[in-house]
């Protein structure tokens, strides 16, 4: 990337350009380029740390005026490559696709289908936030994390052409103004801290700072290897933690015509828009220690990766979260407006399943109607998972040798999600194969029962 | 694995359907991979198992004696013995039917899945033939969709068979096309 930041090569412009937005920097064609300090802020952490350090050798005296030389070079590279990047990078909306060309050397051209957006959200990291920009990420339904960014526009152009892709999105006239949204309810972040300080990996964390207090008062010598060994674990622990206080705090979730709206963060700040009839499954979490306070955690699933790129694999792993933490009652207020009338009557498995499941047993059960699927399962938290039946991709019956022997098998509901999965475990063999013969015809139903509603648009 | 296994291996192939009762799975007509299907699995395991023979009776024979050489060669190839029985176990425990609406797989002697895909679900299919498996003049056809938890791959078909089953799929797949 080091040669000359050129003009983009000139394309054949579109042939129909719409040319709506009101962008600042609108190039021939309708399309349009990210923001002029985009370079600024894709730069900044490594620029921010750079600086620190810098600082840190100034004041120590330690570093030579060449390591300094050497570090503000880096800067300037970064910044170079940033803006050489942001030269030729530009985006436009036609046709009901968003287009995104980039790249000096190896051109690229995105292009994203509106009708098959799964997720819309704006992210501000905190760079961003001070010079009043966001990045727009779409996510779609590829398996191998096909999701859009433009990183970044101004956060007033980011909010319009949310509501303009999403509109679109919706088979509206991209004008039609965003719909107005309720407020369904906010999280207390007194309690979102507390909630977190009582989670299995902050227990954890928490006994490894005991008991490196401990060592380093009985035998100061020690501390240091023990540290040093656990380090890893450690900073992984508390960075996964970080992440989910930092990306639940005050969440904020809103409910919209065209969609729920999820807003949380601190210091990065996101808002997420799901459209109506994306969400593929929802789980409700009860962990052993939130018990005693009546406390649970509602997850989400859409198709397609979760976008974000530095969450972790333990965040990931987390899900999404629409209710970080909250009361059973909020839970079900919550669950009602996502999927209405989801099934009440819960069947429990036999009674021979606790050889095969001790620990599971107390909380096996599974309920059907004739839209969602509801699975419960947990050895120590409890764990229910919704799956509407319209959005099962297949169905698999699976029986491991120590389930044949007592006449038992699983049922599972594949869907397009990537985190949860609804399996209705240690049925009886009978009952499976009733589940097997009866299900397809009944997520059929259920799907042909789907794309009746709404805007009459087949619906992903 | 070996534990449990023989108590009913006896019919292993018709064990898997007779196992399921007098329910809807038995009554269907399973289609099974080609008998050569063997053959690749016992080709595989051969190919296997010679660098780790080699190996055994070298360093056995180099560190003491042709007798402790002798011995390890023999217990490779024991194991590899059984292992090829449990293989014929495994290569008769496929089967696939095509429904109206859907194709179903069935596998596993040990772990046994049954799963049922529908055709209005299929994202696209894929024909593949390892060199093995090109070796018998067979290939393997799977079918996506758009969750990564889908099971359906039927290995070790005839290669007319696995083009006819592409093209039943894909027309099958594009008639009952629904969204995700």
């Amino acid at each position: 990337m080091t040669s000359i930041g050129d003009n983009p090569p000139a394309r054949p412009p579109a042939p129909t350009p719409p040319n709506a937005g009101a962008g600042t920097s609108a190039l021939a064609g309708g399309w349009e380029r990210l923001h002029p300090l985009s370079a600024v802020v894709r730069a900044g952490r490594g620029t921010l740390a750079l600086l620190v350090v810098m600082a840190v050798s100034a004041v120590s005296r330690n570093g030579s005026g060449t390591q300094d030389l050497v570090r503000l070079g880096l800067v300037a590279v970064v910044l170079l490559v940033g803006l050489v990047s942001w030269l030729v990078t530009r985006w436009r909306v036609s046709d009901g696709v968003l287009q995104v060309d980039t790249g000096l050397l190896r051109r690229s051209s995105l292009r994203y289908p509106l009708t098959q957006i799964q997720a819309i959200d704006v992210v501000r990291p905190g760079l961003a936030r001070v010079l009043g920009m966001a990045e727009l990420r779409l996510r779609m339904a590829g398996a191998k994390g096909s999701s859009g960014r433009l990183a970044y526009l101004s956060s007033v152009s980011a909010e319009q052409l949310r509501a303009r892709l999403l509109a679109m999105a919706h088979g509206l006239d991209e004008h039609e103004p965003a719909p107005p949204e309720r407020p369904l309810y906010q999280v207390d972040p007194k309690r979102l801290i507390a909630s977190l300080l009582i989670s299995g990996p902050a227990m954890a964390l928490e006994l490894a700072i005991v008991v490196l207090v401990l060592v380093a008062l009985i035998k100061p010598g020690a501390a240091g290897a023990v540290l040093a060994s656990g380090a890893t674990a450690f900073l992984g622990v508390s960075s996964a933690l970080w992440q989910r206080f930092n990306g639940e705090y005050r969440l904020v979730v809103a409910e919209a015509p065209d969609g729920l709206r999820v807003r949380a963060g601190l210091i990065e700040t996101s808002a997420e828009t799901i459209p109506r009839g994306r969400v593929q499954a929802l789980r409700l979490v009860q962990p052993l220690t939130w018990r005693p306070f009546g406390w649970c955690r509602i997850e989400v699933d859409l198709a397609g990766r979760a976008t974000g790129g530095r969450r972790n694999r333990a965040a990931k792993r987390a899900g999404r979260a629409l209710l970080p933490v909250g009361t059973l009652a909020q839970a079900q207020a919550l669950i009602e407006r996502v999927m209405p009338d989801v099934p009440t009557e819960r069947r429990r498995p036999p009674a021979r399943a606790r050889w095969k499941a001790p620990l599971r047993f107390r909380h096996l059960s599974y309920g059907l109607n004739d839209r969602y699927a509801v699975t419960v399962s947990g050895r120590l938290r409890v764990v229910t998972d919704w799956v509407p039946l319209g959005k099962v991709q297949s169905v698999r019956r699976t029986e491991g040798p120590l389930q044949r022997r007592i006449g038992l098998a699983s049922v599972h509901l594949d869907t397009a999600g990537r985190m949860i999965f609804a399996v209705a475990r240690d049925r009886d063999r009978s009952e499976a194969d009733g589940l097997l013969a009866s299900l397809p015809g009944a997520c059929r139903a259920a799907r042909a029962g789907e794309t009746g509603i709404g805007t009459g648009r087949r619906r992903f | 694995m070996p534990q449990g296994a023989p108590a009913d291996g006896a019919s292993s192939a018709d064990g898997a359907s007779s196992a399921d009762g007098a329910s809807w799975a038995a009554e269907l007509e399973w289609k099974s991979p080609s008998p050569r299907l063997r053959g690749v699995r016992r080709a595989q395991l051969a190919a296997a198992t010679i660098p780790v023979l080699a190996i055994a009776a070298g360093t056995g024979a180099a560190a003491s004696g042709a007798a402790v050489g002798g011995i390890a060669s023999v217990a490779v190839l024991a194991g590899a013995a059984i292992l090829d029985l449990l293989l014929g176990r495994r290569v008769r425990a496929w089967g696939f039917t095509e429904r109206q609406q859907d194709l179903i797989v069935r596998r596993g002697v040990m772990f046994r899945r049954l799963s049922v895909i529908p055709y209005g679900r299929m994202q696209y299919v894929d024909v593949t033939a390892g060199p093995f498996e090109r070796a018998f003049g067979l290939a393997s056809v799977r079918m996506h969709t758009a969750a990564a938890a889908s099971d359906a791959r039927i290995p070790g078909l005839p290669q007319a068979e696995a083009a006819r089953l592409r093209d039943q799929l894909s027309a099958l797949g594009e008639s009952q096309a629904t969204g995700l």
